[in-house]
This record gives C-alpha cells, sequence and structure tokens, in this order.
C-alpha cells in the first residue's frame, strides 16, 4: 500500500468518467453530468491532468478509430485501484461529516 | 469579406491577464481576434461578444494540445513565441483554460522558468560584455532587473494561489 492518496475533485471525475472508454470532450460531459453541473472542468486543467495521469500509468490513451481525430483514454487497473482506494477514503470523511454533524439542518 | 484591422500592441509576459482582458474587451465589442503577431494582433468584425478568447503559455509538444483543445469546440488563432492563442464561440459556453487552483499553478510555474531562463541569459550576457571592452552590457543588465521584476511578480500571485490551495482546491 502506498502512502496515503488524496486526489484532486477534477482527478477524481476523470478517473471515474474514464471507467468506460472517452475522448476529452466525452470527459468533461459526463464529469458535468455526474455533478449535475456543478463539476465544470476546463479544457487546459483536463489536458494537463490526462497527461499527466497517462505518464503515471493510471490511464491509458487507445488506438483512435479509423477516420477520427478523437483519442479516447480508458482507466488501467492501476488508476482502478486508486479510485477505489479514494472512495474508502472519502466514506470515511462522510461518515465522520456525518456523526460529528447528526442533527444540524443544512442552513439555506 | 469581415472588416480587418491590425493593433500593435505590448504585454509583458506577467501581464498575460490583462492581456486575456483586453482581447476579450476587443471581442466585446464586436472585434475577434484572427491571428497574433510579435507585438501585433489582427482582428476581425464579427458579432459583438461572439467570441471568448483564451491565452496559454505552452510548454511540451503543440500538436496534440492544439488537436485536443478543437475537439472541445476552440478554434486555434496562433501562437507566438510559446504563447498560444484560442477562441471559441460564446454560444457554445463558458470557455475557461483552467478550473482548478493546481493547473492555475503549474501555468504559472511554467511561464515562471521561460522568464528564469531568459533573466540568466541575460545576466550572463551583460556581464561578459561588461567586462569586454564593450560598453552594451548595460542594456543587457538593464532587461535582467525588469525580468527579475516580472519573476517577483509571478512568484507573488504563485505564492498566494499555493496558500489559497493549502485550505481548498
Amino acid at each position: 500500500m502506498q502512502e496515503s492518496m488524496v486526489l484532486t475533485e477534477a482527478s477524481y471525475y476523470i478517473l471515474l468518467a474514464l471507467y468506460n472508454p472517452q475522448h476529452g470532450y466525452g470527459i468533461m460531459q459526463e464529469v458535468e453530468y455526474l455533478s449535475r453541473g456543478r463539476v465544470r472542468l476546463a479544457a487546459g486543467t483536463l489536458y494537463g491532468a490526462l497527461t499527466s495521469m497517462v505518464d503515471k500509468g493510471w490511464i491509458i490513451p487507445l488506438p483512435s478509430e479509423e477516420g477520427s481525430r478523437k483519442k479516447n483514454y480508458q482507466i488501467t487497473s492501476k488508476g482502478l485501484e486508486i479510485l477505489k482506494n479514494e472512495v474508502e477514503r472519502l466514506r470515511e470523511l462522510l461518515l465522520n461529516g456525518d456523526m460529528i454533524l447528526k442533527g444540524e439542518k443544512k442552513d439555506e | 469579406m469581415n472588416e480587418i484591422k491590425t493593433i500593435r500592441k505590448w504585454f509583458w509576459a506577467w501581464d498575460f491577464e490583462k492581456e486575456e482582458k483586453w482581447l476579450n474587451r476587443m471581442a466585446a465589442e464586436g472585434w475577434a481576434l484572427v491571428s497574433v503577431g510579435f507585438c501585433s494582433y489582427t482582428f476581425e468584425q464579427s458579432g459583438p461578444g461572439e467570441y471568448i478568447i483564451r491565452l496559454e503559455m505552452h510548454d511540451s509538444s503543440d500538436t496534440p494540445f492544439i488537436s485536443f483543445m478543437e475537439e472541445t469546440g476552440a478554434e486555434y488563432v496562433g501562437k507566438m513565441i510559446k504563447w498560444i492563442y484560442f477562441r471559441r464561440r460564446s454560444e457554445l459556453g463558458s470557455f475557461d483554460l483552467f478550473s482548478d487552483i493546481d493547473s492555475r499553478i503549474k501555468h504559472l510555474k511554467t511561464i515562471i522558468s521561460t522568464i528564469r531562463l531568459l533573466l540568466i541569459a541575460n545576466i550572463l550576457i551583460g556581464i561578459s560584455n561588461s567586462i569586454n571592452v564593450t560598453r552594451i552590457g548595460w542594456v543587457n543588465l538593464l532587461v535582467a532587473a525588469l525580468l527579475a521584476y516580472g519573476l517577483g511578480r509571478l512568484d507573488e500571485k504563485k505564492e498566494s494561489l499555493q496558500n489559497e490551495r493549502l485550505l481548498r482546491e
């Protein structure tokens, strides 16, 4: 087990979106959909994240389909492992938050 | 054929946000950037606010980055030194290059390392020219002083983002 790692919100959602093969613009749309419009990845941020995730071996670029310039990416088993650990970590955060704040109502 | 006009204007690299703001003001007035040159910007007449303009200093290979951007609906306008200019129709929605602090910090680091290299080069050339007979060395030292000032500005920006990053993304 590597030292505990905290993903950024962008990396977390990108990895989730790449559970199925997806191209850049598809990732942006998927993440916006998953977060109900809250998280909108900017193209430069996404490009930088994809490049470093490929370098780290968390995702791989798939051979592009014929006649298409769009590059598809998919999560690797290493990436999946990282994603699963992150879900566990988030569960812990949520549990503790709920436990301590129970009864508190959300203002609005 | 749309009307075209070229404006000559100088921006320091550390004022890239100011530059972007100006380009977007032009776009809001109906002048959309079509090409860039050294201290020169060419605009075509368009609907007011038809385009959003963004620029980024990019260090690694350009082609995959540009085709990625085009895939997301952005148009490549041009490149000057290491700066790449894009525009995108505003009807497609908001258009930004960075959506979190980390990527903004990374961008600043790219600019900082480029300017640092220029600074070192100017100091070395300046010193060697001052030691030799020529007196032109002071020009390089002057440029170096200016670059050092710019570096300070960029470092401040980076630090304030890094402080913010300790608390949030």
